[in-house]
């Protein structure tokens, strides 16, 4: 698929170059616009009343007052929209607007639409909601210990959301066969993605022929596609008169990825009045839309001989779900998918459970469940290296998985530049002789000290499957070529300020041999785009990429065609370049690129072509073994340098060197970008972020709440918390991707909360087994160690969980072909009898609407 | 809130101030509900969306503007203490179609991702080399240290004004000559 991936740089017209990126001016010059910039005649505004119970039955909503203020136009409850819906077929368990119970603090009750903000806003307070409380399940071991009341009528049982059990071959024998085994209990808390532009949508009906007009909603979202099908289901409307536009996300990270109560909620109000209806949610709201990274405990069990070749590995997940399903499921498949893909792990066994919990639903944030593992793996296997007394890199580099591989899961390896990666940043930052050892300090000690840290990931270069099943492309590009030369890329991505856009003019104007000024891109338009999955999963690049290749391969065949009938010369001589079609035995026969196509449209008639992408099928064939799948994987690993006071805990991160397995760098400046602002967001994730959770005081209603939904108190990384970072691209191009290329909007984020908590271990000698790792822990550690304790802070124990009966899958090496031996309905395989069948929420139809 | 309280509330707000400011240039004279911020009075009342919000708190430094060449907080600066003020937002910052040194440098040099916090982190550079056309990186990070940016990891938006202050001080020397 890939248009010579093998070729060199200089070979290229465009591709790795650095070029300012296509939407660069409307961004530097506050063109850009966003859903809240939006303003249509006659529009009204809506504010959502949020409960400030955590769990509740409903028992009455009380909305006359609210009715009769001023500009208020209309209220919601949940029975005006009582379809459930959400972003995973197995979990619809989410109502626009709640109907019988709320399950955390900022689930939304009613609507109000009015003619401003501010009427809205106080004509909330004039609808009184009667709410029975009911006991809160407050964390995950929470909702293993009380099962009732359930928060859901689904799931597997009681407040577990989800249990999934993986045996990929007899790893207890693995285990006793080792020289070592390493357990440790290691807890990730949860964080957000803290985009700064706040969710906003604007819903708007058209005057569309037909009896209703049609309905268009423009939003602040990831996924364009999956709120065209969430808005249809929801509101029970013809998808095809509904029209979903990805306006430009001020940032995303996966926070915008979910279809959102909010957005369904305007779209049902401009159907019912007529109008133009816009939200924008506040800060506080932002907090509580969430989907962010799962608080995840784990327990792992490493069996390895004594030069640190791993055996076998065994990995529990207990994941705090939140609220709702959201993304859950693929979350707790993810927290095990991944750890075998680094390094050879001949045996593998995942049990992963996750819990619902009266908070804001958890998601897909940066790296989707997978941090929390990697961050595992990484600090055990530099806690081996220290026992084993190995160099940490050697470890690593001694066991690499093999390129072209399935691994014991049966994900399937391409091209793994990880080797070079570990290389570059231990050169590059002197590891070797630079480390600091371990030592705990000497009581006395003031100074402070440096320590080096090393530790390495992948991920995911577009998920393999699509969130519905379903046999069509995952990404299509359709190209128009108009006789003024200019080219149209139309695609359903969506821009959210990673550079897909840029992606798409790039491919289509290399194939073409034309510049990126001659390409007009259009994305992320469902009436007028075809449709691409999304930007999640860090598939854009990769699988919109390869249908824009498609797609100009055939447009420049159809050009080449025409061309070569005049000249009288064979196709495959013709060469596409600086906006020319030139013959190449005689570059005097040449004809602008513009003339090539009206000759084109003169031959053919009007220029058009497609193209679509579908990621190869998976080896794993195995229930669940759909998620980890991807075309390629890309690797990263870091140094990091922190400097540490030994008294107070209080560290510093001098310096970060980063390797990335790019594939290809498109544009390197972009891939750059996107590097250093995953190590950013990893950092800030590793150093301070934290979304944590009080009780209320009993006067105040003792309610669970968010401990600080607003950006002054949930801390991230300023300017001046940002270390100078070292970048190293490992450009190994990959036959899968366009050009080459691999992902690299979420790989590199991975790799730094294990490498500072290896730092800080090598320059203090305490082991954070938890993240964040804030100064508070270290000193807690270093104060341990002082009184004889385990210079240690973190989780002790993991919880016993009932798991289901193991699917058996017996590893490539093993004889094994990626089905399960034991794969019979899960039903029968689960611990405990009484569950629901996993699938909608009820439809709460009252008899008369209040 | 009782509904009489929100009807007086509701009337309060249907007064209009009238105002007359410099924006970008130009004299405006703008009516707007009281108690209206300078940020929603650029954004609703002026039609300058390229101004951001991020959280109307001041803790993301996304609505950022130049009040007297000066950077404040918009969301927390209300409307009525700008009369007479000369106010530049980011649709004031090229000249003519021409991309000021800065925006070029943010374009070419990757420090504009999504581009939601741009326009304040551009116009706080601008304040900074205004003020001091020579600034060292420390200065750009300190200058620029209340604008939260999540894409970028700001190096290159450093990168970016380190570039711009080069450029502009080369186009100073060239007018003295």
């Amino acid at each position: 698929m890939s248009d010579n991936p093998d070729k060199k740089v200089d070979e290229f017209n465009l591709v790795g170059k650095a070029r300012r990126r296509v939407d660069a001016r409307a961004k530097v010059t506050g063109q850009a616009r966003f859903a809240d910039d939006l303003v249509l005649p006659r529009m009204l505004h809506c504010k959502l009343l949020r409960s400030r119970l955590p769990h509740a039955k409903i028992k009455s909503v009380t909305t006359d007052k609210a009715r009769a203020a001023a500009g208020v136009r209309l209220i919601l409850t949940g029975y005006d929209t009582p379809v459930p819906y959400g972003i995973l077929p197995v979990s619809h368990d989410e109502h626009p607007l709640c109907t019988d119970k709320v399950r955390f603090v900022g689930d939304p009750i009613a609507a109000v639409i009015a003619d401003s903000e501010e009427e809205a806003t106080a004509a909330l307070d004039l609808i009184h909601v009667d709410l029975e409380p009911l006991t809160t399940i407050s964390d995950a071991e929470e909702a293993l210990r009380i099962p009732e009341p359930r928060i859901h009528d689904y799931g597997d049982e009681g407040n577990l959301h989800k249990k999934v059990a993986f045996d990929f071959g007899d790893v207890d024998e693995a285990l006793r066969n080792s020289e070592r085994v390493f357990e440790d209990v290691f807890f990730y808390e949860g964080n957000t993605h803290l985009a700064i532009e706040q969710h906003a949508t604007l819903a708007a009906i058209d005057d569309a022929a037909g009896p209703d007009g049609r309905l268009t909603v423009w939003s602040s979202t990831q996924t364009p596609h999956y709120l065209h099908r969430a808005l249809a289901k929801a509101l029970e409307l013809d998808p095809a008169r509904v029209r979903v536009v990805a306006i430009a996300n001020g940032g995303g990270f996966g926070g915008k990825s979910d279809p959102f109560n909010h957005e369904i909620v305007v779209a049902k109000a401009a159907l019912m009045l007529g109008r133009p209806v816009k939200i924008c949610l506040t800060r506080e709201e932002v907090f509580y839309c969430h989907r962010g990274r799962h608080p995840v405990l784990m327990k792992l069990r490493t069996g390895v001989s004594l030069d640190g070749k791993i055996k076998g590995m065994e990995l529990q997940t207990l994941l705090d779900g939140g609220a709702y399903g959201s993304y859950g499921v693929a979350s707790t498949f993810y927290t095990g998918a991944l750890q075998t893909v680094t390094y050879k792990v001949p045996r593998y066994r995942f049990q992963g459970c996750r819990a619902f919990t009266n908070k804001p639903p958890c998601g897909p944030k940066r790296g989707h469940g997978t941090p929390q593992p990697r961050f595992g793996l990484e600090v055990q296997l530099d806690k081996i290296a220290t026992a084993l007394k190995l160099d940490p890199a050697d470890l690593r580099l001694q066991q690499l998985v093999e390129p072209r591989s399935l691994t014991a899961n049966y994900m399937s390896v391409e091209t793994i530049g990880l080797g070079e990666c570990i290389r570059r940043v231990v050169d590059g930052s002197g590891f070797r002789a630079r480390r600091s050892g371990g030592k705990l300090p000497t009581p006395g000690d003031i100074a402070p000290v440096r320590g080096l840290g090393l530790a390495c990931s992948s991920y995911l270069s577009g998920a393999g499957l699509p969130i519905y099943w379903n046999d069509l492309p995952q990404s299509g590009v359709q190209l128009q070529l108009d006789r003024s030369g200019r080219v149209t890329a139309f695609c359903g991505a969506t821009e959210i300020g990673q550079g897909s856009d840029d992606v798409l003019a790039l491919c289509v104007a290399e194939i073409l041999g034309i510049e990126i000024a001659d390409i007009k891109v259009l994305t992320g338009d469902t009436d007028l785009t075809p449709v691409d999955l999304g930007s999640y999963s860090s598939r854009v690049t990769l699988m919109m990429g390869n249908a824009a290749i498609e797609a100009a391969t055939r447009a420049r065949d159809l050009v080449a065609k025409a061309v070569s009938d005049k000249m009288g010369v064979p196709v495959e001589k013709l060469r596409f370049a600086e906006r020319r079609v030139t013959f190449i035995d005689d570059p005097a026969r040449v004809m602008s690129w513009q003339d090539a196509v009206i000759l084109a449209e003169a031959k053919h008639g009007t220029l058009g072509t497609t193209g679509s992408y579908k990621p190869p099928r998976s080896a794993a064939k195995y229930k669940g073994g759909g998620v980890g799948p991807t075309p390629t994987y890309s690797y990263s690993a870091a140094v990091v340098e922190v400097e540490v006071d030994p008294v107070t805990g209080w560290y510093d991160v001098i310096k970060v060197w980063i390797g990335h397995d790019i594939g290809r760098a498109l544009n390197p400046p972009l891939t750059e970008g996107q590097v250093i602002g995953s190590v950013y967001m990893g950092l800030g994730e590793a150093l301070m972020e934290e979304s944590t959770f009080r009780r209320l005081p009993p006067k105040l209603s003792g309610a669970l709440v968010h401990k600080f939904p607003s950006m002054l108190e949930y801390k991230s990384p300023s300017t001046m918390e940002m270390p100078p970072v070292e970048v190293f691209l490992v450009e190994d191009p990959d036959s899968r991707g366009p050009f080459g290329a691999k992902e690299v909007g979420q790989g590199p984020l991975l790799p730094m909360m294990p490498a500072i908590a290896n730092a800080i271990f090598d320059a203090v000698g305490v082991r954070v087994d938890e993240v964040p790792i804030t100064a508070e822990k270290i000193a807690r550690a270093l104060d341990a160690a002082t009184k004889g304790r385990p210079a240690r802070v973190g989780p002790t124990k993991f919880p016993a969980v009932a798991w289901p009966e193991a699917l058996k899958i017996a590893p490539p090496w093993e004889g094994g072909d990626g089905t399960a031996s034991n794969d019979r309905p899960k039903k029968e395989r689960m611990a405990r009898p009484g569950e629901v069948p996993i699938g909608d929420a009820p439809i709460i139809r009252p008899e008369v609407r209040r | 809130m009782t509904s009489a309280l929100a009807e007086g509330y509701t009337a309060t707000m249907n007064r209009h101030a009238t105002l007359s400011l410099k924006v970008n240039g130009d004299e405006r004279e703008v009516a707007f509900a009281p108690h209206k911020t300078l940020l929603e009075v650029l954004r609703e009342d002026l039609a300058l969306t390229g101004t951001k919000h991020g959280c109307e708190l001041g803790e993301c430094g996304a609505c950022a503007v130049l009040v007297d060449g000066r950077p404040v907080l918009s969301c927390l600066m209300l409307a009525l203490e700008c009369e007479g003020a000369d106010v530049r937002t980011i649709e004031g910052m090229q000249e003519g179609a021409q991309l000021h040194p800065l925006q070029a440098a943010f374009a070419d040099l990757g420090a504009a991702q999504c581009g939601y916090c741009t326009p304040a982190m551009l116009l706080t550079a601008k304040a900074l080399l205004d003020d001091k056309p020579s600034a060292t990186r420390d200065e750009i990070r300190a200058s620029l240290s209340g604008v939260l940016c999540r894409c970028t990891g700001y190096l290159q938006i450093f990168d970016a004004v380190e570039r711009a202050a080069r450029i502009l001080a080369a186009r100073d020397r060239e007018d003295h000559v």
